[in-house]
This record gives structure tokens, sequence and C-alpha cells, in this order.
């Protein structure tokens, strides 16, 4: 059994957003939503998290950062979506520069809608990304005793100079 | 109580160590969850289950294991393993000197882990470690010195056995103990070199680089050390048992309330405060000793 869905910690980047959803997930840490007491934690490490919450409509320039932050966090690890921007690019799916959306870029796991999203579904989606985070332990578990050479639970070099 | 430490009385040296290797991490543990709990209540937040640093460290046992060189996680044991050490010498009733010593030394291995990565986050954090480490040390040398002063000994067996109340004499070396235990236990306002909250000014500063297992042996190890330091609290009540344990509480829950009551300080006032305050509190103390006696 894993303990993912105890201690889930959580990093989020505002790949280009409005600023609507971030002012939301920064409003779950306040006592009205509190987030700790599922003893989620909002870190600001890609090295320590497990749940990756994307919020805006990603572009050209964030797209690489974005990549970078996911490739930094050791498995296993999900992604959430967090807004409309970041499930389809919301009113600004068709400037030039916008790609429209996290799927575009990463493996999106869990998609909150709303603009902007509200704190409870905000919850609610982390939540769910617990569940899958569990699942995902799982397989792995089960990839690694069925071929436990080809899987080490190893990874080197990420520094990206 | 006087039947619980006649049959500590009765353990050998090893079964006391084993003692303290199998126990002290569940009692850190635990104070870990009161001081997330008690901290989130003081911020009017429902906050975490108690047992929440439990699933944490082993959530983080559970994570991959990514390593920037080889050299990384070798420290980190070496801090682990040199804190349980001192640890375990200081509850065996060993000499307390040595126990300081092997502590410091366990310091200065996690501040080589945060300087063996390159990201500057980490070296800015183990730099702030550094000062942080010069700011303490000598306080935590005094309250040696002037326990040795009163009883006459450094092994923590004579000293726990000493009849007078050390508090009377050494009110300032407690008081400056009590004022470097903040920057010991990382609370604000000296947590310069990584914080346990959401402050994320150097990203988690010296602990940056380090995830999954090296992480969870991080705070395992911090468990073991606080274990250590209420220890060393509990020596200035030692001539009244259930007075020391409530005394070695009541500091842990000073330390929470100051943590949530002080914003950061820098590191220069820091280390001229504390730096100060050994001076006024713990060397003044240890001088009129000298007179007394
Ligand atoms: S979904 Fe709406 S509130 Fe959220 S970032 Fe996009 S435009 Fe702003």
């Amino acid at each position: 059994m894993g303990w993912f869905k105890k201690s889930p910690w959580l990093l989020h980047y505002n790949a280009t957003s409005c600023n609507g959803c971030d002012i939301e997930i920064i409003a779950c840490l306040t006592p009205l939503y509190d987030l700790e007491r599922f003893g989620i934690i909002n870190t600001g490490n890609p090295k320590h998290a497990d749940i990756l919450a994307v919020t805006g409509s990603v572009n050209e320039k964030s797209k690489q950062i974005l990549k970078n932050l996911y490739d930094q966090m050791p498995n296993p690890k999900v992604v959430v979506a967090v807004g409309l921007c970041a499930i389809s690019g919301c009113v600004f799916q068709d400037c030039y520069n916008v790609l429209g959306g996290a799927d575009k870029v990463l493996p999106v796991d869990v998609y909150v809608p709303g603009c902007s999203a509200r704190p409870e579904s905000i919850i609610d989606g982390v939540l769910q990304a617990c569940e899958i985070l569990e699942e995902k332990y799982a397989q792995q578990k089960k990839a690694k005793q069925s071929s436990p050479k080809s899987q080490t639970n190893q990874r080197q070099g990420f520094n990206h100079e | 109580m006087n039947s619980i430490s006649e049959i500590i009385q009765s353990w050998s040296i090893i079964e006391r160590m084993l003692a303290f290797f199998l126990l002290a991490p569940i009692a850190g543990g635990v104070l870990a969850g009161i001081d997330r709990k008690l901290s989130a209540r003081l911020q009017g937040r429902y906050g975490p289950p108690v047992r929440q640093p439990f699933f944490d460290v082993l959530k983080l046992f559970q994570k991959e294991r990514i390593l920037v060189n080889k050299f990384q996680n070798f420290p980190i044991v070496l801090f682990f393993l040199f804190t349980v050490f001192s640890g375990a010498l200081f509850f065996s009733g060993a000499s307390i000197l040595l126990a300081i010593f092997s502590l410091a030394l366990a310091g200065t291995f996690f501040i080589l882990g945060g300087f063996s990565v390159s990201s500057p986050y980490s070296h800015l954090g183990a730099e702030r470690e550094l000062i942080q480490m010069m700011s303490y040390e000598p306080m935590v040398i005094l309250v040696a010195v002037g326990m040795y002063q009163v009883t006459g000994s450094f092994t923590v067996a004579d000293i726990v056995q000493h009849q007078a109340s050390l508090i009377l004499y050494l009110p300032g070396v407690f008081a400056g103990f009590v004022y470097i235990l903040t920057i010991k236990f990382r609370k604000s306002p000296f947590d310069l070199s990584m914080s346990h909250h959401a402050h994320q000014e150097l990203v988690r500063g010296i602990t940056t680089e380090f995830s999954g297992p090296a992480l969870g042996l991080i705070e395992i190890t911090h468990w073991y050390e606080n274990v250590l330091l209420l220890g060393m609290v509990y020596l200035f009540f030692a001539f009244n048992p259930w007075l020391a344990i409530v005394a070695s509480l009541g500091t842990y829950l000073f330390e929470i309330i100051i943590d949530m009551n002080y914003a950061r300080f820098k590191w220069q006032l820091t280390f001229w405060s504390s730096w100060l305050f050994t001076a006024v509190a713990g060397v003044s103390n240890i001088i009129v000793l000298c007179f007394l006696k």
C-alpha cells in the first residue's frame, strides 16, 4: 500500500495565466479552506513534489520550464490542470503564441474546470489526483517486480546546465 | 517514576542505546505532529492529523531515488549516523561533551551534503547553516561547562543523579540554551537555511536537491536531534523527573509559540543576537558561578 493519499505534496506552476486561478490556489491554503488538513503541502521544489498543478494556457516561453519541472519530479507523479486556460486555453485560445492547454506539453491526469476554478473544485481535483498517484505507484511496483533489472529505481543527472 | 528510573538504571549501555534508537523517532515524530497541529490551530486552521509526519516520511521512502551526483547521499547517511550516535551516547549516560561534539560533526556532514550538489539554493542554504552553527555552538558548549561547574562531572549519568537543582545555579545558561534551541529546532525567526513551513524564499534551502528517501532520512534525523536536545533541557531539572518532563515539553511548546510570532531574521541579526545573548546570559552566569564556588 502506498502512503501518497495521506501526504501529497503539491508544486504549483503558473504557465502564463491571468493570475485568477493562482489566487484561488493560494486561497486553498488560507484558514478557510486549509489544504494542510489533508496533509497537502505547497512545496516550492519539484524534487519534493508529488503533484504538479498547472495554471494558465502555456506559451512558447513557459513550455520548456514546465517540461523541466515535470522531469525533475521523482516518480510517481501526477499533473493537475487547474482552470479553463490549462485545459483548453480559454479566452486566449486564438492568441498567436499560446499552445492552448497543459496537455499539449505534459500528460495531464486531472482537469479542474472553471474560470477561475473554485477552491472547492481544486481541492477535489487534488484529492482525485491522489487516487491516481496510488494507482501509478501500484503499477510501478508491478512493473518492477516483473522486470527487476530493466526498471532500476534510480535516475541520475538532472543538472540543467 | 522511581520504578521507571530503576528499570532504566538496571539496563546495560547497549540496551539503553537500543531503546533510544527505537523510541526516539517515535517520540520525535509525535512531537513534530503536535507542532504542526498546534501551529495550524494558532493560525486559525484545522491542521493535519498528529500522525502526519509519519505519513510524510513513509511516503518519501516510497518515492523514486533521484541522485544528482554519487556523493550526494553519503554525507546525509553520516549526518544520520552521527546524530543517532550522539543521542545514544547521551541517553546511555556517557559524556555530554562527546555527545555535543559528535552532534556538531553531524551538522557538518549535513552542510557538506548541501555543498555537494550544484544548486545555488542549496549552496546558499548551506552557507546559512554554517552561520547558524557558528551562532549556536558556543552556547551549547557553555551548557556542558556550566553543568560541570555545578556537578563536577561531564558524564550525563552523574549529572542526572545530582541532588541539587541545576536550574537554580544555571538560570542564565538555561535562558541562553532556550534561545539557541530556536535555531536548532529550525524555528522562525532563525529558520534561515531551511524551513518546515511553506516559506519559499530559498526554494527549500539546504534540502533543495534531496528527494525521496534521502529527504525522509533528513526528517528522521531531525526527530532524533529534537529528542536529544529536549533531553538536555531535562538535565537542568533532573532533580525532579516529573518537573523535568513538564519543563522539556513546555520548552518545546514555547518554541512553537515563538515560531508563530516572529518573522524571519536576517543572518546578521541572528548571529549577533545569539552571540550577545550567549555572552550576557551564558558567560556571565558562568563567571558568577566561579566566584560562588
Ligand atoms: S481559467 Fe480564467 S481565471 Fe484561470 S487563468 Fe485562465 S483566464 Fe484566468
